[in-house]
């Protein structure tokens, strides 16, 4: 495993505790009405968008999932911005017109959230063919999940990247559920889904997704591969989503002990233990970091309930592209 | 002025588009080394190569999508979908994707792709080859839908596509393609969203738009041998439409009949309709017709799809039965 220097080690535990503070915050607003519609949290899965998305470049482009507050913090998107977006204020990054499911940032190549399951994967080809046609160093980054493999348009795609031989990094977060169905009963290949890659040429591999330094490393491989050949490579990543699918979802499909049994690999705790065992950091340095991120949420918080509501011409606005 | 069928200006408005712009590029199912399904793009690899004229797999949802993702990272892709009928396998990317991306993001996103696909029925391909939706696509917020009935508009119509920043769906119709008309030398545009009036009449306006506008003539030809002078209002485009001059229409002829291809049940020539009731209800004679292909999937013996669709015994009845004509 590589080795981190302090200020890497302070990154990542910051940019993870940012995303898991993020989380809990839309879960406890949630509760109380502010936010609605479908809420799908990240929380478990922290170490898999820090430890890639750390190893992007500016003109690299990330495209994801629905499941995307994580992926939106960890490029750079403006936690205020995220939250006002899920109260539906005028703050928010698309004014509300959004939602939790479809955060976009283009000044960060942040592409977008998608929740049609599968939908954004043609979508990453585009993006890769285009950098391809403009002759641009760049990669995408296209998170999904383990759902996603059973669409039609997760094989197009591949067979596209393949085929074409495209700058594309697909990214299977692997948490074992489609809402509350396992992956064995939805699967005929569960126990191997990046093998699917070998079908098509690609290289894959598949890694623990609850330790970010293995996710960095994994993917500093994978895109050096990429920028080296030019052509696509998947990473399956292992992880668990410690909530329901989404904050409608008990989650009554699985026991306890498999939850319990993934919490006790929890990636920002597996993480503390490191950064001390290494006296990356110090255990005052780790309060600071989660004083800084506390400040972080309740600032957001603050900028959305006091943002405010959009009007109608906002509803009317951008259904087609205008000059003026 | 040169003579062009809708196929050949098809093609010139291609190479127009690739000429003009570096990040124009075509893709579709064998519109390279096979020469087009319907051989809009042939000539265009050998002259073009491969880089801009791409075979791709069977594969629609996968190409559209990726013409989509390629328009948000700054490229200008023209898709070709060998048919509507096989839209249906990529309607998730147009109509979930495409038409949603510029709204979502608010404006920071734009998918200005052109898709292009072939409509209408009367080739006698059976039930699943032989299908209208451009209503379904022109019923969606987000998208552009255009589909000429002449070389003219065909020309004049691509050219505006290739200038919008939004997702237009360019629709053409199968029977078309050897449609021949004078083309201007000088060049013009025909704006997505206004209506033509293709035969100016007093006594009743025929509202119809591409496979359908043979048929409105030849009604109108009929209807004429009877002293009935029908103003023929070509839609061209059916999303957006600049309904003034169809009310105008309307106003002065106070009949109304429409010819659509689609079957009769939740079909676009009824929202025309419902349309004109709404605002030109005090002007009108009568209700407003609508003749659509009757409510089966299309069977395949050409005796029983010319009765299918909607032909000139069934306008012609309607028309009695509505007006007394
Ligand atoms: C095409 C499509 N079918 C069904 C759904 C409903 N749905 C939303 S999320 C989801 C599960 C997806 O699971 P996975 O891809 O593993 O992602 P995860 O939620 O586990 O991160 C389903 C079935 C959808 N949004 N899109
Ligand atoms: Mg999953």
């Amino acid at each position: 495993m590589s080795n981190i220097d302090k200020e890497t080690a302070r990154s990542y535990l910051l940019e993870m505790s940012k995303i898991r503070h993020f989380e809990e915050a839309c879960g406890r607003m949630y509760m109380q009405g502010k936010i609605k519609g479908f809420l799908h949290l990240y929380i478990g899965e922290e170490a898999i968008a820090v430890g890639a998305i750390s190893q992007l470049t500016n003109q690299d482009y990330v495209i994801t999932h629905y499941r995307d507050h994580g992926h939106a913090l960890a490029r750079g998107m403006d936690p205020n911005k995220i939250m006002a977006e899920l109260y539906g204020k005028k703050g928010g990054s698309s004014r509300g017109k959004g939602g939790s499911m479809h955060l976009f940032d283009k000044k960060l190549n942040f592409m977008g959230g998608y929740a049609i399951v599968g939908g954004h994967l043609p979508i990453a080809i585009g993006l890769g063919l285009a950098l391809k046609k403009q002759k641009k160093d760049g990669i995408v980054l296209c998170f999904f999940g383990d759902g996603a493999v059973n669409e039609g348009e997760f094989h197009e795609s591949m067979n596209l990247a393949a085929l074409w031989n495209l700058p594309v990094l697909f990214y299977l977060e692997n948490n074992q559920y489609g809402m509350g169905t396992h992956v064995k009963k939805s699967s005929a290949a569960a126990d191997i889904l990046y093998k699917f890659a070998d079908l098509y040429g690609m290289p894959a591999t598949r890694i623990d997704g609850m330790d970010v330094l293995t996710v960095q490393d994994s993917a500093k491989e994978a895109i050096n591969k990429i920028r080296t050949n030019g052509g696509p490579v998947l990473i399956e990543a292992m992880t668990y989503r410690f909530k329901g699918h989404s904050m409608a979802d008990p989650a009554s499909y699985r026991e306890d002990s498999e939850v319990k049994q993934w919490e006790d690999k929890d990636p920002i705790l597996l993480f503390k233990e490191y950064v001390k065992e290494n006296n990356l950091l110090t255990d005052i340095d780790i309060s600071n970091i989660e004083n800084e991120v506390k400040v972080i949420i309740q600032n957001c918080l603050k900028f959305a309930e006091n943002s405010p509501l959009p009007d109608m011409s906002v509803a009317m606005d951008k259904i087609y592209y205008s000059d003026n | 002025m040169a003579e062009l069928t809708i196929r050949e200006s098809l093609n010139k408005a291609l190479r127009e588009a690739l000429d003009n712009n570096e990040n124009v590029f075509i893709m579709g199912e064998d519109i390279g080394m096979y020469g087009g399904p319907y051989a809009v793009t042939k000539g265009l690899l050998e002259e073009y190569g491969s880089e801009k004229i791409m075979d791709t797999p069977i594969s629609e949802s996968g190409f559209v999508g990726a013409a989509i993702g390629a328009s948000m990272a700054g490229m200008k892709p023209i898709v070709e979908i060998m048919t509507i009928n096989f839209s249906l396998l990529a309607m998730d990317q147009i109509v979930n994707h495409a038409a949603k991306i510029h709204y979502m993001s608010d404006g920071q996103l734009s998918v200005p792709i052109i898709i292009r696909t072939v409509t209408g029925a009367g080739g006698r391909m059976g039930a699943t080859h032989s299908q209208s939706f451009e209503g379904w696509y022109a019923s969606v917020p987000g998208l552009k839908v255009v589909s000429p009935s002449n070389a003219i508009d065909a020309l004049g119509l691509f050219r505006s596509a290739i200038n919008e920043n939004n997702p237009v769906i360019f629709v053409e119709h199968s029977m078309l393609y050897g449609v021949k008309n004078e083309i201007p030398d000088q060049y013009y545009e025909t704006p997505i969203g206004l209506p033509k009036v293709l035969e100016k009449g007093n006594d009743l306006t025929l509202i119809a738009w591409s496979g359908m506008i043979p048929l409105a003539k030849l009604v109108s030809t009929e209807l004429n041998k009877r002293n009935i002078n029908t103003e023929i209002i070509d839609l061209r485009s059916l999303n957006p439409i600049d309904f003034e001059l169809i009310f105008e229409s309307v106003k002065k002829t106070n009949k109304v009949v429409i010819l659509d291809e689609y079957w009769e049940t939740g079909s676009f020539g009824s929202y025309i309709s419902s349309v004109i009731q709404e605002k030109c209800f005090d002007y009108l004679d009568g209700p407003v017709g609508v003749i659509n292909s009757l409510n089966v999937p299309m069977p395949y013996s050409a005796e029983l799809e010319d009765k299918v669709i909607p032909n000139i015994d069934r306008a012609l009845s309607k028309i009695k039965e509505l007006f007394g004509f």
